[in-house]
């Protein structure tokens, strides 16, 4: 060690980030559960078991859904508890996040961040291990910026927002959501999509934490310091 | 060996999620968990209560925008000798009762029903497991056949009472008043425009087009007006409310 450290993230970010975490872990494992139910995806407003599906999903393992042995009640129990917990949780950390300028100070893409140049020396460095910029170590690579912003702004969002579309009660109060979406059969094929792209995320992130050291990140995510890699 | 720690570690975030999802497996044995975990649909019913118009009407569509073919669910003929006879007459000796906490209990028959105004409407039904399927839906108001039996101030809930039977008993299901007052909860006795057939409730069903299709209770026989849901079934309102811990609430 010797080497310096630095308050890499902030308590509103390390709360929200377990939050999210235990909430997405949660509402993936009960998701699977709701989905062995009726394993068949449309598009559009309507659709059942005579309408043209356009996927047919498998069915999903006992260890990997909540529980394990398939009751619907029960995964839909633990999905819309946690899917509060997910939404108002998102919805405190991005208002807490454009008040302390987290998301303008570390998320914001500039110009030079998005240059093909930069991007593909990031790619390079990325295939090489190497994932901080020594000159601003504290600062997000473009890489990651790209990804925690598709996860933030577009990941999250859409995943609650078909989420909610899937509600008829909330049907009633928003009709716009089956506007937007395209009908409910649309919206709980997206919700599928999206949740598909916040696993992926899911798998890489973990890949990347254990690639750049366990310790370290591990650490910065639970007390906010981070030592600066020699 | 660092490759080895690495690998270890790996196994280690996928064991830890795996630990996990069989965690909650074992929490909500916990009753206080289950408890908690239960207020999620109180919370998400008093949210939608809270912000959103209570009479915001669900969405109906064109004629061109429903299913083609309207499947199934739940129980596709109660099969019991009463409804046999009751369907071989063509449900001519069929009446709905209506009682409980009203001023005038009443026996209604299809025909009766057919004198109330009507309300037609195409809506999105919404199975628990996930499909959804289109149709059309005619029928008196709910809330007139409650008012043409004089609903009392102390009525809370509404509980169906139906034909057919799960575990030894007659299927029912309950709604408060607010879903039942609204202006497109229907007992219909047409679907389609044609006479509710077997498989899809005949000859009335409930529509309470805010909820999921098990609230949509078929083969109706009885409406009773009740204070609390404490005396119906094992307390909680509905046969699968009571026997599989679905929502009360099917609002989502």
């Amino acid at each position: 060690m010797g080497a310096t450290a630095i308050r890499r993230h902030r308590l509103a970010t390390r709360l929200w980030h377990w939050l999210n975490a235990v909430a997405v872990i949660v509402l993936i494992g009960s998701g699977l559960g709701i989905s062995n139910a009726h394993p068949r995806l449309y598009w559009g407003r309507y659709g059942a078991n005579f309408d043209h599906a356009w996927a047919q999903l498998p069915r999903f393992p006992a260890w990997l859904t909540i529980p394990a042995n398939y009751n619907l009640a029960i995964s839909r129990r633990w999905h819309l508890f946690f899917a509060l917990v997910l939404a108002f949780s998102l919805l405190g950390y991005m208002v807490v996040s454009l008040i302390n300028r987290h998301f303008q100070r570390d998320l914001r893409l500039r110009r030079r961040d998005l240059a093909p140049a930069h991007i593909a020396a990031d790619v390079r460095a990325h295939l090489d291990l190497r994932f901080h910029d020594p000159e601003a170590p504290g600062e997000y690579n473009v890489l990651q910026k790209l990804s925690y912003v598709a996860v933030i702004f577009v990941l999250l969002p859409l995943v609650i927002l078909t989420g909610l579309a899937l509600s008829p009660g909330m049907d009633a109060a928003w009709p716009w959501l089956l506007d937007l979406f395209g009908g409910r059969q649309s919206a709980r094929s997206l919700h599928f999509l999206a949740m598909a792209g916040l696993a992926l995320f899911t798998v890489v992130h973990l890949t990347l934490v254990i690639l750049a050291g366990v310790g370290n990140e591990l650490r910065s995510m639970i007390t906010g310091w981070w030592r600066v890699p020699e | 060996m660092m490759w080895r720690r690495r690998q270890l570690l790996a196994r280690g975030a996928v064991g830890g999620s795996a630990l996990l999802l069989g965690a909650c497996d074992r929490v909500i044995q916990q009753p206080e968990v289950r408890t908690i975990l239960f207020k999620g649909e109180d919370i998400h019913r008093g949210l939608q209560r809270a912000l959103f118009d209570r009479d915001a009407l669900a969405p109906e569509f064109r004629p061109d925008q429903m299913s083609p073919r309207f499947r199934t669910n739940g129980t596709r003929d109660p099969g019991t000798d009463a409804y046999a006879a009751l369907r071989a007459g063509r449900f001519a000796d069929w009446r709905l009762t209506v009682d409980g906490l009203v001023a005038r209990p009443l026996a209604l028959s299809l025909s009766d029903l057919g004198a109330f105004p009507q309300r037609a409407q195409i809506t999105r039904h919404d199975c628990v497991e996930g499909w959804s399927a289109i149709g059309k839906w005619q029928g008196p108001r709910l809330a007139d056949v409650l008012r043409a039996a004089g609903l009392s101030d102390r009525a809370r809930y509404v509980v169906f009472t139906c034909a057919d039977s799960y575990g030894g008993a007659p299927y029912y299901d309950s709604i408060d008043l607010v879903d039942a007052f609204h202006p497109q909860t229907i007992l219909a006795w047409a679907m389609n425009d044609r006479f509710l057939d077997v498989g899809h409730g005949a000859p009335l069903r409930l529509r309470v087009e805010r909820q999921l299709g098990y609230k949509q209770a078929k083969y109706l026989m009885r409406i009773t007006a009740v204070e609390s849901l404490a005396g119906v079934g094992k307390g909680r309102g509905g046969y699968w409310e009571d026997n599989v811990d679905y929502d009360w609430w099917a609002g989502i």
